[in-house]
């Protein structure tokens, strides 16, 4: 497993979440290295790089030779052609810079850990799915239930964003550049979302925690999402997220709109982030 | 859950192979609904109307001896019932034992031989057009497309369908697209589920229109016939349609010169659009748009609630 420096990890946001719920005392501490171990993951160099032309190959093809790639070491690939095919560049739970040079279909980047992958087009729905870290960056628009079910690392879409973006978000980062649809942050658990244009109607719909930013107009709040209080630290908070990533809001960050989670659900305790007491 | 597509060219005229380029695109979207495969059309209007029609099912050919014999008499009452009523047959085409394709000559009431003719015991009209050709059997796009000779049919634009029969039967009555009958050269394609089907049809069904199926789609198609036979426009009927109709949704809808996309207002099913300067290509996923470039392109998704139409 390369070794991950715990400044720069800090400096990319990928451990700033800590669950502290009931059932989940600890999910990710860069001080004990088991937590970072995995069955099929792979010491890569990312000095060694390869290319693999996909026009040819179904999206399992692909998938292995990302793979084999990986197992000799190699640290930097980038596939060439991979014409929007569905589920690629899946279950990497290693560190790898990946690039896919144009779109990718459905569920690509699902159950990932680990890699910085760099889509150079868009993405069809459920980019990403599952994703426990590492940072996946969408130079277009993607399609819905973006980030779905994600716990960790940094989602950034540059153009817009179909319904449901980071429906059951249970941490990381979503960024938005442009739009985001309907029902965007339903069932929302932790983490953070952060949308630079409009929202569509319900947002955060049946959110139990977690922080939405918003610097267009919101359509319509979902039941449970109640507007927060922007605190400097926000505005910090936002500035270098987006900083990371070129990304600036049109109107600067201090005039974006957070919304948090207006009720306290059954299961969660006196742990909760203060940001949520704030509205209480 | 089913697959949509649809492709129109704004500039070039009817003389684009578009029958192969919806082959393309809907082989692509096999996947998502392997049960038959449909195609709505439209080609050159050379003042005759095209008459899609069926006299039995695919599978009926396998369930009984009687039926080569009760085909050739449905196709003799079919010509009779058209030679009843003045129409005058110019040209004909049999792609299948099934399946048949008259040129028609007639100025008087469509409605009234479509009736006339649906009349016949397994026999259903499919399209009724000046430019509309409405074909869909069983099997996916490529079958399709080699059995009714689809690869060559040049046109404008056209809708197409794969379906994967949730809420009625597999057989060429229950696949996509829809006729919107009695309007000529209107046809829908659906994916999704509509909750409030029964409601409706009964509702318009008292108003004297009729369903040839019991699948849901079908709704979509005969609610835009009315809402366009009271003088709707197309885009005005498509945005009363997303409220009417109650469920999970996106719906492609063309006419002689029109496309349009609608999506509920959960937008529970995805759409994806490339709109170029010359061609519109909207698809269920982006992987059948890019079956028809070879570079990248711009694609987006229609948001909640969404009403496209676009023009040739």
């Amino acid at each position: 497993m390369a070794e991950l420096r715990k400044e720069t990890s800090q400096e990319m946001g990928l451990h700033e979440e800590q669950l502290k719920g009931r059932t989940q005392k600890k999910f990710f501490s860069i001080d004990e290295s088991e937590n970072l171990t995995y069955f099929h993951s792979f010491d890569v160099d990312t000095s060694k790089s390869a290319t693999i032309d996909a026009l040819e190959m179904t999206p399992r093809e692909i998938n292995r030779e990302i793979r084999e790639l990986m197992e000799k070491g190699i640290g930097d690939i980038t596939v060439d052609n991979p014409m929007s095919r569905h589920g690629v560049g899946v279950g990497i739970l290693n560190r790898l810079n990946l690039t896919f040079s144009d779109s990718l279909g459905y569920f690509g980047c699902g159950l990932i850990d680990g890699p910085n992958v760099h889509i150079k087009g868009r993405v069809g729905w459920s980019c990403a799915e599952n994703m426990m870290a590492g940072t996946v960056v969408i130079d277009k628009n993607a399609g819905s239930t973006f980030g779905a079910a994600i716990r960790g690392g940094d989602l950034v879409c540059k153009g817009s964003v179909g319904a449901r973006t980071g429906i059951d978000q249970k941490g990381g980062t979503i960024i938005v550049g442009g739009k985001t649809g309907a029902f965007s942050g339903f069932m929302m658990q932790r983490g953070r979302m952060i949308v630079l244009g409009d929202a569509g109607m319900n947002l955060g719909d049946s959110m139990y925690d977690g922080t939405i930013y918003v610097g267009g107009e919101v359509e319509e709040l979902g039941v449970d999402c109640v507007p927060g209080e922007m605190t400097e630290l926000d505005v910090r908070y936002l500035t270098d997220k987006l900083a990371l990533y070129g990304m600036k809001s049109p109107r600067g960050v201090e005039k974006m709109q957070k919304y948090v989670s207006g009720k306290q659900l059954w299961n969660y305790d006196n742990l909760e982030p203060s940001e949520k007491k704030l509205v209480l | 859950m089913c697959g949509i597509a649809g492709i129109i060219h704004k500039k070039a005229g009817k003389d684009v192979n578009i029958g192969e380029q919806m082959t393309s695109m809907l082989q692509a979207l096999k996947h998502r609904g392997p049960d038959s495969t449909g195609y709505a059309m439209y080609g050159e209007d050379n003042g005759n109307q095209i008459l899609r029609f069926k006299v039995a099912e695919a599978a009926d050919l396998e369930g009984s001896y009687d039926i080569h014999a009760a085909i050739i008499d449905r196709l003799e009452a079919v010509n009779a019932r058209l030679t009843e009523l003045g129409v005058k047959v110019v040209n004909k085409e049999s792609p299948t034992e099934y399946a048949h394709r008259y040129e028609v000559k007639f100025s008087g009431d469509m409605k009234k031989v479509a009736d006339f003719v649906e009349d016949i015991e397994g026999v259903e009209i499919l399209s009724i057009g000046n430019s509309l050709e409405l074909i869909k059997d069983l099997g996916d796009a490529s079958v399709v497309s080699e059995q009714y000779g689809l690869n060559e049919f040049s046109g404008s634009h056209g809708i197409g369908h794969t379906r994967m029969a949730t809420e009625s039967d597999v057989d060429i009555r229950s696949a996509h697209p829809y006729w919107a009958y009695p309007f000529s050269d209107v046809a829908v394609v659906h994916n999704g589920q509509l909750t409030n089907y029964w409601t409706n049809r009964r509702s318009l069904e008292r108003s004297g229109h009729r369903f040839s199926s019991n699948c849901d789609s079908e709704l979509i198609a005969v609610y835009l016939a009315d809402r366009m036979s009271q003088g709707a426009d197309l885009e005005t009927a498509m945005k009363d349609s997303v409220e009417y109709l109650d469920g999970v949704f996106t719906y492609l809808v063309a006419t002689k010169d029109q496309l349009g996309m609608a999506k509920d207002v959960m937008a529970a099913k995805p759409m994806v659009v490339y709109e170029g300067d010359d061609m519109i290509a909207l698809a269920s996923e982006e992987v059948a748009i890019r079956t028809l470039f070879d570079h990248h392109i711009e694609t987006f998704d229609p948001y909640h609630g969404e009403v496209k139409v676009w023009q040739n």
